[in-house]
């Protein structure tokens, strides 16, 4: 019972997160600029680049072993 | 190279993370804000690092069964990523705990049991460089493994879960799918696990290859 009226408190107290939904700061700015996306083409660089790297590690495998 | 279909999902599934990831709309919590994008890259982590930990202890009991030397190769290098995964999973987890929990260190019960638990998988790769002799590499190595498996998994997942911790769904906390996801962050979420584990399955291969070229050109001589 105790906890079922703890767990009924605690949710009720996250409503207020609803309220607070438009203080909650998120990077609205970012995406307003679509500076966002600035983000996103770093990471796929940097990404591409590692992918880039395991091809070529795994095509000079691929290399050897197809000579011995 | 070896063409497999999994290697080019591997790719798709982890660029679609990476841009969906960011692109997104995710729930607004305080506290977090926007570093809840990090559970699309810092938990699949510790999923791959898992997974990868089980298909080591596999291989290790299939290596005790069987004898072949390349189920001990496989079991080395299936343990070898996932120290890699554990690494970057324990760095990933200290930059973003220094921002939303105000230390990228605190005395968590679950970063504890996880440095314990790579603690004991490095001390695997040294046992393993003691010796010189195959067989018996293959043989303590193995049984080390599967001891070290056995001790990890309720380290993490059973001991944070008894005592007060920060994580999410540990220590009386509600798991981070309760308020923090939707389902909007499980489209990505998910896949984001199958890409990075089929990415440290894509290393391991890398590096079983490896060793078996080096390991043939040495048996040549």
């Amino acid at each position: 019972m105790k906890k079922i009226l703890a767990l009924l408190t605690l949710t009720l107290l996250f409503t207020t997160n609803l309220f607070a939904q438009q203080e909650v700061k998120m990077a609205d700015k970012m995406r307003e600029d679509g500076k966002i996306w600035v983000v996103v083409a770093v990471i796929a660089v940097v990404f591409a680049g590692i992918i880039g790297y395991l091809v070529l590690l795994d095509r000079k495998i691929s290399k050897i072993e197809k000579g011995l | 190279m070896r063409k497999s279909w999994w290697k080019i999902l591997c790719v798709v599934i982890l660029f679609y993370t990476i841009i969906q990831g960011l692109i997104g709309a995710i729930p607004r919590q305080p506290i977090l804000n926007e570093t809840l994008r990090n559970v699309y890259f810092h938990v699949p982590l510790w999923f791959g690092m898992m997974t990868l930990m089980v298909a080591s202890a596999w291989f290790a009991i299939k290596y005790l069964r069987g004898g072949k030397i390349e189920h001990d190769e496989y079991s080395a290098e299936f343990a070898n990523t996932a120290m890699l995964y554990g690494v970057l999973g324990f760095a990933t987890g200290a930059v973003w705990g220094n921002y939303t929990w105000g230390d990228p260190l605190p005395k968590d019960p679950k970063l504890i049991a996880v440095e314990v638990g790579l603690l004991i998988y490095a001390a695997y790769f040294i046992l393993r460089s003691s010796f010189e002799d195959e067989q018996k590499r293959g043989r303590l190595s193995a049984v080390y493994n599967i001891f070290a498996f056995a001790a990890f998994m309720p380290l993490v997942w059973i001991l944070p879960r008894l005592t007060d911790s920060l994580h999410p769904g540990n220590g009386g906390n509600p798991a981070f799918g309760k308020y923090d996801m939707d389902n909007r962050v499980r489209m990505v979420f998910y896949p984001a696990i199958i890409g990075w584990t089929i990415l440290g399955v894509w290393i391991t291969s890398l590096r079983i290859r490896l060793r078996i070229i080096k390991r043939l050109k040495t048996e040549q001589f």
